[in-house]
């Protein structure tokens, strides 16, 4: 008896009630607008066709795939190993390497490119060790290799992690059906195995990619000419701003098509535990556990270990010359003011888009849902650039304020906060508002006591993600911050333009130090959970 | 005769193309039990989240307590119907305590003595300061119970609230639930799908199949007198045999008896396997097919000279070889359909 009304009852009962469809509509609307805008800035542009094609851009367009496709294989490559280690061995310490390989995201890639350059750059540590020496030249680190390595040591955690949990939800069963039908163990691994943990590679692999192609700091750093630091450049310093936007629109094109393509590789297979569920087998490492000790032990040395003693050595370096610190006070407290502003407006616009998609699936759900999501792929640049030219053309009371800064976080990163809410939305028994109404409560009493005491634990996660993210996010903060407003991102950038290292590592520590914050709390409760 | 107290009248309500609820008229009188059975996806849960509140009805008017709730324009909130609603899987709060859950519908004074009134009435003394998640199954299924309860419902609407427990705590809390509704005269109306729980718990029976109530009465009245075929082969096992009424006379392939009927020519006639009697020296020859040993009783299907099969419930000592030969007669009423 498959069918029950549970399943029949769902997508009819109760329309949505009007004010949160008005609300999730008009969300969605608002999420849309910076795309909407682009084209439109984009088609005012008559030479459009010419900017595109042009050889210049298709060099560009290439150059930045490359690395998005390079960057996007390093991770997985790095991820694979680690994931499997921590997931499926008796590799000593599992839980504290889960934890230390999750936390190079606290490192913004444009302070992981500072770092490169502080230490093997011109006048870096390393040359400065060397000059006695006579070395006076080190191997160029600017360029494509050295973004490479910049974005892949600090990005890699968003394969790993949702490669981990995928390892973990493995069925042994499936991987005893393949032996049992013949299969060698590696065999097995391949071709039962792999395909299972696809979604997974996907899914983290597009994040990748979409950081790599929405990277701007790491990028202009190391002085790799992709897509973003070809915009920024042609907007600061050309007059005429159409070509700006008609390659922040290609940008979003590139982005959105990486989306595409990640959804084109799920295919129709659907994955899915079954009730019973056979927990995976440890794999015993024996002599192993040697080298693969040493791989984890480098790969947190040269994620974390490295960068945070480079920052130290500049920040005392800094000291010692009498340099003070002071001025990052006030840069701390705006970056997280502005930061936590962004997670409570995106907690606020993410709440009525999920209620609308999980309590009332429908056309306009869909369309809500999909519409919010557009964020998700936008890059920062593009984004911010679209509201900049809206600002200036039609809304100049609001341009270079802290408003519109905060709106074009949460366009970039509600997604974050909707998948939070959501999931924690699906979890809700709706039952138990059913019970709460029976029981003599009306809608807005069941609310506030019956489904949003529920929803805290995912709310508080998703605005965890979005402050995390917000406060690391350097472009749209450099385009849209309100004039003499300076956050932690803005001035390492300063800084490091000027080869300033000294003066950069302060708010770069700093930086670290807050954003480690909501990383471990997300980290260790992703851990508790199972 | 006391005046209804829920009372539907022609009660419709669509999903879609599919009619869940198809022109329902019901009535359940104050302080009574009354069981809607049917198979899955007939419409009874639909028929009671919409007694509730939680839908609302396309046709039809709905009254609780002599007041009119839903049809006709209006349509009381489900806050406002003080119905107690009871769910298959609980609903309990998960954030909240065994005590703020039974609370939660309470208003005024002497919350805190009312609900251990109500821990201590439904053996949940002591477990107040527990979540919900550190209960059994039982356990949970009466902290639904008191949470209803404790907000003071006129009627308790229970959608299969036993279904989720395993057979001898269902038995047990089924009694305790029954002894409960029963001390508090509480108008109660439960869906189920189980035909034992409806027929032992309740005082009034509705069969309700493809949105539509085929019949309602005691107990007694429906296993024994089925309004349709549907309703008969539904409830129970029951046999059909082909057979002719004539001058107020059955004939049919066990003989010849008197036509509690108004029909005439031929019909169907509906005999209960206990209605029937194994015996080898009167009756119908048969051969034994097969037999279904329960425990309590034995139901065995005999073939009849015609080729007709026909079940027939049997005392558990008796024995009989399949393949063996013996004799079928009538040991009671038989009910008659058109054919």
């Amino acid at each position: 008896m498959a069918l029950t009304f549970g399943a029949l009852r769902r997508p009819h009962t109760f329309r949505a009630p009007p004010i949160v469809a008005v609300l999730a509509a008009g969300v969605g609307a608002a999420m849309l607008l910076p795309l909407v805008y682009l084209v439109i800035r984009a088609s005012d542009n008559g030479a459009i066709v010419e900017t595109l094609t042009r050889g210049s851009t298709v060099d560009t367009l290439i150059r930045t795939c490359l690395l998005a496709a390079a960057v996007t294989a390093a991770a997985i490559m790095i991820s694979l190993p680690a994931a499997w280690l921590t997931a499926r061995t008796d590799l000593p310490f599992r839980g504290v390497w889960s934890v230390l390989f999750s936390l190079p995201l606290v490192f913004p890639s444009y302070v992981g490119a500072f770092v490169l350059v502080a230490a093997l750059g011109p006048r870096g540590i390393v040359q400065n060790w060397l000059e006695p020496l006579g070395v006076d030249r080190l191997p160029d680190i600017y360029g494509f290799w050295g973004a490479w390595l910049a974005i892949t040591l600090f990005t890699f955690p968003y394969v790993l992690i949702p490669l981990r949990a995928a390892m973990r939800g493995l069925d042994q069963s499936m991987d005893d059906a393949a032996r049992s039908l013949g299969a060698s163990p590696l065999g097995a691994f391949v071709r039962v195995t792999l395909p299972q943990l696809r979604p997974a590679l996907a899914a983290g692999g597009l994040l990748v990619a979409l950081y790599t192609l929405s990277d701007f700091g790491a990028v202009s750093i190391l002085r790799f000419d992709s897509l973003t630091r070809v915009i920024f450049i042609q907007y600061k310093s050309a007059f005429d701003r159409s070509e700006a936007a008609s390659l922040a629109l290609l940008l979003a094109g590139v982005a959105l098509a990486a989306v595409w393509i990640e959804s084109m590789t799920r295919g129709k297979a659907r994955y899915h535990s079954q009730a019973v569920r056979r927990t995976p087998k440890v794999v015993r490492l024996g002599r192993w556990r040697w080298p693969a000790l040493a791989f984890c032990v480098s790969l947190v040395m040269i994620s974390l270990v490295l960068p945070a003693s480079v920052l130290v050595y500049w920040l005392v370096r800094g000291l010692d010359a009498g340099q003070s610190v002071s001025f990052v006070g006030s840069a701390a407290v705006n970056s997280v003011q502005v930061s936590v502003l962004a997670a409570i407006a995106a907690i606020v616009f993410a709440l009525p888009v999920a209620v609308l998609s999980v309590r009332h699936p429908g056309f306009l759900s869909r369309l809500t849902e999909r519409a919010s999501y557009t964020g998700f792929a936008l890059p920062g640049i593009s984004i911010a650039l679209a509201l900049v030219f809206f600002g200036a053309n039609y809304a100049p009371w609001i341009y270079q304020t802290l408003p519109l800064l905060v709106f074009a976080y949460v366009v970039r990163f509600m997604p974050q906060a909707l998948g939070a809410s959501r999931s924690s939305l699906l979890q809700t028994n709706p039952k138990t508002e059913e019970a709460a109404r029976g029981l003599g409560k009306g809608r807005v009493t069941v609310f506030t006591r019956i489904t949003l005491p529920q929803l805290l634990p995912g709310l508080s996660t998703g605005g965890l993600l979005v402050f995390l993210t917000a406060i690391k996010e350097l472009p749209a903060t450099l385009l849209l911050s309100p004039i003499g407003f300076s956050t932690l991102a803005t001035q390492i950038w300063a800084s490091t333009n000027e080869a300033m290292f000294a003066r950069a590592a302060a708010p770069a520590i700093l930086l670290v130090l807050v954003a480690a914050i909501p990383t471990t709390i997300v980290v260790l409760r992703e851990q508790r959970a199972r | 005769m006391s005046e209804a107290f829920v009372q539907c009248a022609g009660v419709t309500k669509r999903f879609g193309n599919t009619t869940a609820v198809d022109d329902v008229s019901l009535e359940v009188e104050r302080g009574q039990t009354l069981a809607l059975l049917g198979p899955s996806g007939c419409g009874k849960t639909t028929l009671l989240r919409l007694i509730s509140g939680l839908e609302r009805p396309d046709a039809g008017t709905i009254s609780i307590g002599g007041v009119q709730v839903a049809g006709g324009g209006k349509n009381v909130a489900p806050e406002k119907r003080r119905v107690g609603m009871v769910f298959q899987d609980y609903a309990l709060f998960p954030h909240l305590s065994v005590r703020d859950n039974i609370a939660f519908g309470m208003s005024g004074n002497g919350r805190k003595e009312r609900v251990d009134g109500l821990l201590a009435g439904t053996g949940l003394a002591g477990l107040g300061s527990r979540m919900p998640q550190e209960l059994s199954g039982g356990q949970q299924q009466r902290v639904a119970l008191a949470r209803s309860l404790a907000a003071g419902p006129s009627v308790m609407l229970l959608d299969e609230p036993f279904s989720n427990l395993d057979p001898e705590l269902r038995h047990r809390l089924r009694e305790a639930g029954r002894a409960i509704l029963a001390s508090l005269q509480m108008t109660a109306i439960f869906v189920s799908h189980d035909q034992e729980e409806a027929l032992s718990l309740s005082g009034r029976l509705a069969i309700m199949m493809n949105g539509r109530i085929e019949q309602v009465g005691s107990p007694s009245e429906v296993y024994n007198h089925p309004a349709t075929r549907t309703v008969a082969s539904f409830l129970g096992d029951a046999n059909f045999l082909p057979g002719e009424c004539r001058d107020g006379r059955l004939q049919f392939e066990l003989g010849s008896v008197a036509a509690k009927s108004d029909l005439t020519g031929a019909v169907d006639v509906m005999v209960r396997p206990e209605r029937l009697k194994l015996d080898s020296k009167a009756g119908v020859p048969v051969e034994i097919v097969h037999a279904d040993y329960f425990g309590h009783d034995q139901l065995a299907t005999v073939r009849l000279p015609s080729g007709d099969a026909v079940k027939v419930r049997l005392q558990p000592g008796r024995h009989f070889e399949i393949g063996s030969r013996t004799s079928l007669s009538l040991a009671g009423d038989v009910v008659l359909f058109p054919a």
